[in-house]
């Protein structure tokens, strides 16, 4: 039997971990550093936004515990249950700066500046007192209603939350594209993005349409299928080939619009994608966790810095269209190399293997014992771009050649190169997924001893996850190559393995579309918005954990594995799992 | 069953190639040593010098290596934060050793010091460690094998980045003890104190930790759980709090070798975990995982070999500067032992099927 004052327990305890959350983002400094970015021009900054969402979220998990104690509806006990839990939390924020106050933290805790609790008190004064418990009642109340809304709305308004919070985040992204249009646009552009978030109006545009769409839609979708079904084969078709032509014409125009930096943003993400597809192979379809990736993408970054550098270190001068297969084939043959070694290893085991093997290949690259050959810790620089055209010859050492015809200089070239190279490789492993390797490598994921029963060659699959994937990932390098213009073996850090581990991961393991998605939205954003890229590893951390918890299948998970998770949901070990029950004692 | 041809010669390459690395390895080894022998470039005092370091060194990643082995004895899972764990340990330690230097407690009792800030340094580690397992492994006990081995992935950035956060990227230069300056002498040999002091400390941890485990009422239960957890269960052990229990007393173990570390070094940082973590991880599978006294042992081989080996073997044969080398020494025992031993000097038990 479920009581009142449990409810009470339950709001109370989820404002008390908002606040502590709360709490936990000002001392890592996150309020502070978000706080110079705009949501809304003049009214909200992206820190009281994170502030803000903390008591929502408080709100809206207070009043679902509520409605979980009953079976009927009880709107008020919601509310008082979520307004009970956003108080909590504002309550909580306001002794941490009373407190704060009184006791100098800064001498721990490096982030708990003057301008920190100046911010927080809103320039001085005492007001705060009052107005942190104030908003978080607001906030919780807030919370309670958006989860006490009728389906019907909720989705479009969370939706439109959602959406006008991503075009906050990257309105000068689109105002720096759109200012440089006619002067229509330009004037559109800052009537609806600030410097650094929405104007008012705006937000409010923005919001409101997108509510409207998100109801039109949700009203007429099935309508709009259906008619789309009804045309005939032929129209379909045609209609496919104009969607697919205006895609291909945004794709190849994008980077003329909107300059450098987008374009560079975009080579990046593609390059990640590559390696996400390479790791894809041998993570997502053999189920082999390799946590030495970036080793493959030294071995074709240094493949082409070796064979194409105009420096020091350059052993041949061709050009980048002959060195760049010649990449992939050494990681290939690296791929088999490292993975003979390891083909009787499983599971974990083989996870800390390759990441021994990735930390050496870097120690031994960034060496003096291996410098004559790869420069060490000065690294190889002066890496000749890749021409379309004639290239002219090789005079002597630091001197770039001279190319007859269109260089691909900067990375408004590289983008195409890197954007043709992903979209190939993509199509390359949808076509491997299908075949009968890719269903062997499956087979070796779930269970290798059946697979071997079954007439799997185990050594002959897992060389070859091994070798494509280091294939793509020493694509990958080859280009990053080219971009940059030079090799340095700290840039092959762990980290780029984890990364790629994590964009795999949050994607959806084994989902094509799914690295795409990972590689955006982990490597994308980062790029874009320099406030989150000082937190992006902490993002990652926390979002590996999350999915693990969560959404072990990622945001767009292929349907076999999806199948699978949702099919052996209980464990072999369940029995052992802690009994969620206990708390109900109190 | 048949096997044609090319799979054969498939299977003979891949044992071929094994052996070359084996033969490899010793041969570089072997001739290394022999070359620096005979060549006589360092002396005696040196070697001992490089010994003791490994000793030292050695008995700090025995530290850390004890959580590895305790929690895969357990769990059968790499818990990959515990080297961060570790780090919040140290930054722990430097902490209440900053502020005990700073109101002169320190100097006039170095020892009730140095105890009271391991003992700091240990009782963060462990509410880490209890914040990290009971958020981001226990709800995950019982699923596949990869997804806790990722979420511990992530729970060590996490944390990582939550120090860089907290602390932020710079180096802290840990306050140095007067009492530890300078070298005591052992038969005309002189010996760092600090070296000394490290040693005797994370020895005196080990028999603490090795006396729990085997003497006391809960350390059979852990035992009887690293057994067979259902068995146990039926014998009335409660199963999720020995998984605690071991947990904590892994992340104690952690947390005095953070603090050690850290006196060894003269430095704390948010990135000190990650190098140490994986060379205890090497020393508790050398040692055999899930084995106790085989994490010491593992330990204290890693130090030394680690210590001895660039002089050793690597010196002579044309290396420049081989102590660059020295963490790629430590990354190949690693890689050899899960190659060829899996189950490590000691251990009997977990084999390639882990």
């Amino acid at each position: 039997m479920m009581k009142k004052d449990n409810l009470t327990w339950i709001a109370i305890k989820t404002g008390l971990l908002s606040g502590v959350i709360a709490i936990f983002l000002c001392l890592i400094g996150m309020v502070e550093v978000f706080s110079k970015r705009d949501v809304v021009e003049k009214i909200i900054t992206l820190g009281d936004f994170i502030l803000l969402a903390t008591a929502v979220s408080a709100g809206v998990i207070a009043a679902r515990a509520a409605s979980q104690t009953d079976q009927q509806r009880q709107p008020l006990k919601s509310l008082f249950a979520g307004a009970l839990a956003g108080i909590t939390t504002g309550v909580l924020i306001a002794a941490f700066i009373g407190l704060s106050q009184q006791i100098n933290l800064r001498s721990v805790f490096l982030s708990a500046s003057p301008s920190l609790f100046n911010l927080l008190t809103f320039k001085g004064g005492t007001s705060w007192i009052w107005m942190y418990p104030a908003i978080g009642i607001a906030a919780g109340l807030l919370g309670t209603t958006l989860f006490l809304l009728p389906e019907k709305f909720r989705q479009p308004i969370t939706r439109a939350i959602f959406i006008t919070f991503l075009m906050a985040l990257f309105s000068g992204l689109f105002r720096v594209v759109m200012i440089n249009q006619s002067s229509g646009i330009a004037k559109l552009a800052k009537y609806l993005f600030g410097q650094t978030g929405l104007t008012l109006s705006g937000a409010i545009i923005f919001f409101v349409a997108v509510v409207a769409i998100s109801m039109f839609w949700s009203a007429r979708s099935k309508n709009l299928q259906e008619g789309f079904a009804r045309i005939p084969k032929r129209g379909q078709t045609s209609i496919r080939v104009v969607v697919f032509a205006l895609l291909a014409y945004v794709v190849l125009m994008l980077p003329q619009v909107s300059g450098p930096f987008i374009a560079q943003v975009i080579v990046i993400v593609s390059l990640y994608a590559l390696m996400g597809l390479g790791l894809n192979i041998t993570l997502g379809f053999a189920g082999l966790l390799d946590l030495g990736f970036v080793a493959f993408f030294a071995v074709g970054a240094y493949t082409v810095g070796l064979l194409t550098s105009y420096g020091i270190f350059g052993l041949q001068h061709i050009p980048f269209w002959v060195a760049a297969p010649i990449a992939v084939l050494v990681s290939m043959m690296f791929g088999a190399f490292l993975g003979l070694p390891v083909l009787g290893i499983r599971g974990d085991y083989l996870a800390i293997a390759t990441l021994g093997f990735g930390e050496i290949v870097r120690l031994l690259a960034g060496s003096d014992f291996l410098a004559p050959f790869f420069g060490g810790p000065q690294g190889i620089i002066g890496i000749q771009k890749p021409c379309l055209g004639t290239l002219g010859e090789f005079i002597r050492v630091d001197v770039p050649r001279v190319c007859n015809g269109l260089e691909f200089a900067g990375p408004k070239e590289i983008y195409y190169l890197a954007v043709a190279s992903a979209i190939l490789v993509a199509f390359i492993a949808l076509r491997l997924q299908r075949s009968r390797l890719g269903r062997a490598w499956m087979a070796i994921r779930e269970d290798e001893d059946v697979a071997e029963a079954l007439g799997i060659n185990l050594i002959q699959t897992k060389l070859l996850a091994y070798m494509l994937g280091a294939a793509f990932a020493g694509l990958g390098g080859a280009i990053f190559t080219v971009l940059v213009g030079s090799i340095f073996a700290t840039s092959m850090q762990l980290i780029v393995s984890i990364n790629v581990v994590a964009l795999i991961i949050v994607g959806g393991m084994g989902s094509i579309p799914g690295v795409i998605v990972g590689a955006i939205a982990l490597i994308g954003m980062p790029e874009l918005l320099r406030e989150v890229s000082e937190y992006r590893f902490l993002f990652y951390g926390a979002a590996l954990i999350m999915m693990m918890l969560a959404k072990p299948e990622g945001l767009w998970p292929s349907q076999a594995t999806l199948r699978e998770l949702h099919h052996e949901d209980a464990g072999e070990d369940s029995e052992i799992a802690p009994a969620k029950s206990s708390q109900a004692k109190a | 069953m048949r096997t044609s041809f090319g799979e054969r010669l498939l299977d003979l390459a891949v044992s071929g190639f094994l052996w070359g690395f084996r033969i490899l390895i010793v041969l570089i080894v072997v001739l290394g040593t022999f070359l620096t022998i005979r060549a006589g470039k360092y002396t005696g005092e040196q070697w001992i010098d490089f010994v003791v370091f490994g000793i030292s060194q050695g008995s700090i990643y025995a530290l850390i290596a004890l959580g590895y082995t305790m929690v895969y004895g357990i769990l059968r899972m790499i818990n990959f934060a515990h080297g961060e764990i570790f780090m919040s340990g140290a930054f722990g330690g430097y902490f209440i050793a900053t502020w005990l230097t700073g109101i002169g407690f320190m100097d006039k009792y170095p020892v009730l010091g140095l105890i009271f800030s391991m003992l700091f340094g240990m009782l963060i580690s462990t509410l880490i460690a209890l914040l990290v397992e009971r958020i981001a492994y226990r709800p995950l006990r019982g699923a596949p094998r990869l997804v806790p081995l990722i979420s511990a992935i992530g729970a060590s950035f996490f944390l990582q980045y939550t120090f860089r956060g907290f602390f932020g990227p710079g180096v802290y230069a840990y306050p140095s003890m007067k009492a530890l300056e300078g070298q005591w002498m052992f038969f005309g040999i002189g010996i760092l104190k600090v070296q000394i002091v490290v040693a005797i400390a994370a020895f005196v941890m080990m028999a603490i930790l090795y006396s729990i485990v085997m003497f006391t009422k809960i350390g059979k239960a852990m035992r009887a759980v690293s057994e067979n957890k259902d068995v146990a269960a039926l014998m009335g052990i409660d199963v999720n709090r020995i998984i605690v229990t071991t947990f904590a007393l892994g992340a104690a173990m952690a947390g005095a070798a953070g603090v050690l570390y850290a006196l060894t070094y003269r430095q704390v940082n948010f990135f000190i975990g990650f190098t140490p973590g994986i060379k205890a991880f090497t020393a508790a599978v050398l040692g055999g995982i899930g084995n106790i006294p085989g994490a010491m042992v593992g330990g204290l081989v890693l130090g030394i070999v680690e210590s001895v080996g660039p002089a050793l073997f690597l010196d002579s044969l044309g290396i420049p500067r081989p102590y660059q080398l020295k963490d790629a020494i430590a990354y190949i025992m690693l890689v050899m032992i899960l190659l060829f031993r899996p189950s490590g000097i000691l251990g009997e038990r977990v084999s390639k099927k882990a």
